[in-house]
């Protein structure tokens, strides 16, 4: 069983850093996780703690937020916001008792396709390492 | 604004985990500016509480909605037909707001999810300060708009006391002392000789509880009684 567990791993990724980081990952041809969505968004600032719990309650089994490094948002300070609400979220995820190590920032350059297939990779191990997340395993027959 | 401040996961869940369903309602004025319980944290906390009942193993509906205020009355009609399907409602309003919602929805439970703070202002983004205490008996104009009441630890109406150091109230040294507010203020307003005045006693018996406060005009009219003849 344990095996065959695919994860699934959410990203949210800024349009113009760590979007273009994975697509200059895909030109390198640098391999990465094949379990990661990329949701593109035009700057990390727009993503809300409830984002986050919803991508967990629909079966993400691992989430992360990657934004531009620190001083270069193209919105100013959205990363910096993002990274608020992920430190948030870890707090309630916790709470309800999802491990928060499912969640995590990262802050990617656009030139930096390496640190983004390493995101990838981090966080598809972790979830591997974590197994599925346990909203798709309690409270179901069998 | 009234400022309210989210209770801990862990109270609310306790207070709500022996039910088997619950309808988070928000409100849409007050405590959705301050970031306590407006529609976003009425879906924050709904999703909590659905992925904790899931994971804790037990059955629990839990519910969504928001309305505009929860201390008038006409706004429970949005939601009157919906609670119906609960067996309490879990209200992110303000103190007032929650016992509203027991006494409009009666005897439907209304659980608070928020401990209500203080009438206050957002000083900076995510980030509220008291500014008033509802004493019923304005002082502002005499104190360079600044209450004595709230500002002051000890509420001093004739302040500074003796512990006023470098601008700084004993109580903390986080806070200003008042008196030095009000006296800067009256400065700037080139009203300082006003701390000369001898100001009338303050109204405390305005401080009684519950308040109430009728204005004759909005009431609703009545037919004037024939006298008898
Ligand atoms: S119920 Fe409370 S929080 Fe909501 S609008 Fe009324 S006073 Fe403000
Ligand atoms: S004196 Fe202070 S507490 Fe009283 S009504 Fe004015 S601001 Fe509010």
């Amino acid at each position: 069983m344990e095996n065959t567990f695919e994860p699934k791993v959410v990203a949210f990724c800024c349009h113009y850093c760590a979007y273009s980081a994975a697509d200059l990952a895909g030109s390198m041809r640098l391999e990465y996780s094949p379990n990661v969505r990329i949701v593109r968004l035009m700057c990390t600032g727009k993503v809300d703690t409830l984002h986050l719990l919803k991508a967990f309650e629909d079966g993400a089994d691992a989430v992360f937020v990657a934004g531009c490094e620190e001083g270069s948002c193209h919105f100013q300070e959205g990363n910096l916001f993002a990274r608020q609400k992920v430190i948030e979220a870890k707090k309630l995820l916790k709470e309800v008792g999802i491990e928060p190590e499912r969640l995590e920032m990262y802050h990617i350059a656009a030139s930096n396709s390496v640190l983004f297939a390493k995101a990838a990779d981090e966080m598809t191990e972790r979830a591997h390492k974590l197994g599925p997340n346990p909203l798709k395993t309690q409270g179901k027959s069998i | 604004m009234i400022v309210g401040e989210r209770k801990t996961f862990e109270q609310i869940w306790d207070s709500i985990k022996d039910l088997k369903s619950v309808l988070v309602l928000g409100c849409g004025t007050c405590v959705a500016v301050c970031q306590a319980g407006g529609e976003k944290e009425v879906g924050l906390l709904a999703a909590e509480l659905r992925m904790k009942s899931q994971l804790a193993g037990v059955t629990i509906k839990i519910g969504e909605a928001t309305i505009e205020r929860q201390c008038d009355r006409e706004f429970f009609d949005a939601i009157k037909d919906k609670a119906k399907e609960y067996e309490a409602i879990l209200s992110m309003a303000c103190g007032a707001g929650v016992q509203y919602c027991a006494e409009v929805l009666e005897p439907m439970r209304s659980i608070p999810a928020l401990d209500t703070r203080f009438i206050g202002v957002t000083e900076a983004q995510g980030n509220w300060a008291e500014r008033c205490r509802a004493c019923g008996n304005c002082v502002l104009a005499d104190y360079g708009g600044i209450c004595p009441m709230t500002i002051c630890a000890k509420s001093l109406v004739n302040g500074p006391c003796g512990g006023s150091k470098n601008g700084k109230c004993e109580a903390s040294q986080e806070k200003d002392c008042a008196w030095v507010l009000i006296y800067n203020r009256l400065k700037k307003q080139n009203r300082l000789v006003d701390l000369n005045k001898v100001l009338t006693v303050k109204d405390y018996s305005k401080q009684t509880h519950p308040g109430r406060y009728i204005n004759e005009v909005y009431l609703k009219p009545r037919m004037e009684e024939k006298s008898a003849q």
